[in-house]
């Protein structure tokens, strides 16, 4: 069952623009979105991965949604990245952010990023924070649980 | 009492919060003695005659650093001759980061032919007073009057991917300007970039 999901991966990968990405950054629903700024020559991003990946499996059955958005260069994507996804088998979302003039973007992501990877988004109708930090599983899960929209 | 308490409280909050974020334009930058890919000491006192300093926080490992890595020649080409040399400080400690090693960074260095000195920050003391937070990381530096006063702070350009589609060539407009006699603008940016590496 896991085999075509990679071969969707192998095929194409999303990439965008930042006025692209920030439509999604702008949701305010009930969802809690964890997105997970990250490239693979990104040694404590490839650290942290585990918790995302760990995140968006045992929440499968809840509102939250993990996107990891890759700066990974664009030459790079069938060399390095699509080899990454598929050798750790990365189930969250992955979509590939293109976009070079940083200073024009990376304040809207927030104010408090000073451009060092790995960040974090994590954000709902009620909630929005940001860190620039790596995350272990328990203290990712820690700021989820305590922001997930009560219905 | 209770006020010069609050005051005294508030500066000292005020000043850890601007040392936690580095120099800004304006700020005196401090001088440093660190060893160059050559195994000489440099500083920024050894340089009487510079108007100025190009100082950036880069690397060996990071992919954002290699794709700097011509244009950071290319600065040092061009505003050498007019007082404003490239310093190349690579801030990772190499027990993290291995390729970021000393003899690496020899090798990289006579890889890519630099022009400039190329340092290693031991024991990590330089990058946090700056406040480098990442690779590549500039500094633009004017001495004046025997200080160092920080003139700009932040990316190279507007596009690490392509050289050739660079709009916005912020070191070499704000050196430029600094030429002119004129302030620098933008005097801040920020870019994507590899974190410094750091035990914790």
């Amino acid at each position: 069952m896991l085999l075509p999901g990679v071969a969707v991966f192998s095929q194409s990968i999303q990439v965008v623009d930042f006025e692209q990405l920030q439509s999604r950054l702008e949701l305010r629903n009930d969802t809690t979105y964890v997105v997970n700024f990250w490239a693979t020559w990104c040694l404590p991003c490839i650290k942290e991965m585990p918790a995302f990946q760990q995140l968006h499996k045992e929440y499968a059955s809840e509102k939250v949604k993990v996107l990891l958005v890759s700066l990974d260069f664009i030459k790079h994507i069938d060399s390095r990245l699509i080899p990454f996804i598929e050798k750790h088998q990365l189930s969250p979302e992955v979509i590939v952010l293109n976009d070079p003039d940083a200073n024009a973007w990376i304040d809207k992501v927030s104010p408090d990023w000073s451009g060092a990877l790995p960040a974090t988004l994590i954000f709902n109708r009620n909630f929005r924070g940001f860190y620039e930090q790596e995350f272990n599983y328990i203290s990712l899960k820690h700021i989820v649980d305590s922001n997930l929209v009560k219905l | 009492m209770k006020n010069k308490l609050m005051t005294l409280l508030f500066s000292f909050i005020f000043a850890s919060l601007s040392m936690a974020q580095g120099y800004v334009a304006g700020d005196r930058a401090i001088d440093f003695r660190l060893k160059n890919i050559d195994g000489n000491y440099v500083s920024l006192a050894n340089y009487p005659d510079a108007k100025g300093f190009i100082v950036i926080f880069t690397c060996n490992h990071c992919p954002y650093s290699v794709a700097y890595e011509d244009r950071i020649i290319d600065l040092d080409k061009k505003f050498k001759p007019l007082g404003y040399p490239v310093i190349a400080i690579n801030p990772n400690d190499p027990e993290l980061q291995p390729q970021d090693g000393f003899e690496k960074m020899k090798s990289r260095a006579a890889e890519k032919g630099f022009t400039f000195p190329y340092l290693i920050d031991e024991g990590q003391r330089v990058y946090p007073v700056y406040g480098a937070n990442r690779t590549p990381h500039v500094f633009l530096l004017q001495a004046e009057n025997g200080l160092n006063k920080v003139r700009y702070v932040g990316a190279i350009d507007d596009n690490y991917q392509d050289e050739t589609a660079v709009k916005e060539k912020y070191v070499e407009n704000a050196v430029n300007a600094l030429i002119k006699g004129q302030k620098p603008e933008p005097g801040f940016t920020k870019a994507i970039g590899c974190t410094i590496k750091k035990k914790n």
